[in-house]
């Protein structure tokens, strides 16, 4: 099991990018900048299987996205946040 | 936030009420749902992500037109034809048998 | 009996499905039990389990969790562990609980399909499954909210977990005054599906004369 790549409370960006293939982030969170809520276990990452060959374990994560951040304009207060699992290697550091 | 890639990829969108109506799951969606449970726990297939694979590679029309179930039912079939655990002609003939079956036991 | 007759286990009041896609669907089974691959009888057990869960299961954890603090400690912070406890197994997926307070609400979605936490929930309502709940819940969570009757205050903040990998959410919703000295048994018959979701806020003590 490898170490985890961030930690809780991390500022991380989540990668805009679109594979070709079947991947679990949905398009309002990409390119969106959340804070690490959590740091989960290692899961089967599902945009790597191959047919027949298993999922390659891959660290999860939960981030927290403010909402007025998410949407504009957005209705609620400025201390409403979405929460999200996502994978590592759609993680990188943010300022 | 980038173009939805798939017609399951829906956050965000807009879109009217939420029908908050109850439903009872009929017995072929019972069925529908233990054959992905079994072919999944008989390595027929090998994680849940291959039938959501399958559910996103449907047409955005059969996305919206099909129910919850039939999905499921498109996406395995899908998955054991291209795997070669079925053959598309099979499947066609044994889904012409049910048609026919069903319009005689309608009629008598 | 033939294999195939065999296969078909409908009733005169569940009418098969007459749509080509569920056909399909159909017609896959028969070729699956024919083939050997499964049997009616797994069948039949697989169906009775998905059958068997509710949201009495969940309700459950919740009463324990009113009634003994350390077991809620440990339910908020290691969901699948303080599960087992309870009896209950949902691996491989992690199970997670968020905690509704005086100024917090949690509300559960899955955008990208329907995940849901069927062992503990039972089977999700079809509104979960619907386009419109997916689509809007993330993002206008206080006009959904309110199209369930939840009316949010602003001192009130709403969490959405959108369920997208391998952790699997419960709420967690607040005890209703008025339960003091209630059993665990009594506190758990309050506790809804919608409650579970986070659709429902407010837990009504019913009255029973």
């Amino acid at each position: 099991m490898t170490a985890p790549k961030f930690t809780t409370g991390q500022r991380v960006r989540i990668a805009d990018r679109t594979p070709p293939v079947h991947h679990r982030v949905p398009s309002y969170a990409k390119g969106q900048v959340g804070i690490i809520e959590r740091v989960c276990g290692m899961h089967g990452e599902p945009e790597k299987f191959i047919r027949g060959d298993g999922i390659p374990a891959q660290r999860l994560y939960r981030v927290t996205i403010p909402q007025t951040e998410l949407w504009k304009p957005y209705d609620g207060t400025a201390s409403d946040i979405l929460e999200i699992e996502i994978f590592e290697h759609w993680l990188e550091p943010a300022e | 936030m980038s173009e939805s890639w798939g017609p399951h990829d829906v956050g965000g969108q807009e879109g009217g009420p939420v029908d908050l109506s109850e439903h009872d799951i009929a017995h072929w969606e019972w069925q529908i749902d233990a054959m992905v449970r079994l072919a999944l726990s008989k390595g027929l297939i090998s994680d849940f992500a291959e039938l959501r694979d399958g559910i996103e590679r449907l047409t955005p029309e059969d996305y919206e037109n099909f129910t919850y179930y039939e999905r499921w039912a498109k996406s395995l079939a899908y998955t054991l034809v291209s795997r070669g655990i079925i053959s598309e002609a099979a499947l066609a003939e044994k889904a012409r048998v049910i048609r026919d079956r069903q319009q005689a036991e309608a009629a008598s | 009996m033939t294999g195939h007759d065999h296969s078909r286990t409908f009733q005169a009041d569940h009418p098969e499905p007459t749509s080509d896609a569920a056909r399909i669907g159909l017609a896959l089974r028969e070729l699956l039990i024919e083939a050997g691959h499964y049997t009616v009888d797994e069948e039949q057990v697989v169906i009775a389990a998905m059958q068997g869960a509710s949201p009495e299961n969940g309700a459950k954890i919740v009463a324990r969790a009113w009634i003994d603090p350390a077991y809620r400690e440990r339910l908020l912070r290691n969901g699948g562990k303080a599960l087992e406890e309870a009896g209950f197994d949902i691996a491989p997926y992690e199970f997670t609980v968020m905690e509704n307070t005086g100024d917090i609400h949690n509300v559960i979605v899955c955008t990208l399909c329907s995940c849901y936490p069927r062992s503990l929930l039972g089977m999700s309502p079809a509104w979960y499954k619907s386009k419109s709940y997916r689509s809007r819940v993330v993002r206008e969570p206080r006009k959904v909210l309110a199209e369930f009757g939840v009316k949010l205050n602003e001192d009130v903040d709403v969490r959405v977990h959108d369920s997208t990998a391998e952790l699997r959410y419960m709420v967690l919703p607040q005890r209703p005054a008025g339960t003091d000295g209630w059993s665990e048994e009594k506190l758990a018959s309050l506790v809804t599906r919608d409650s579970l979701i986070g659709t429902q806020r407010d837990l009504r003590v019913r009255c029973r004369s």
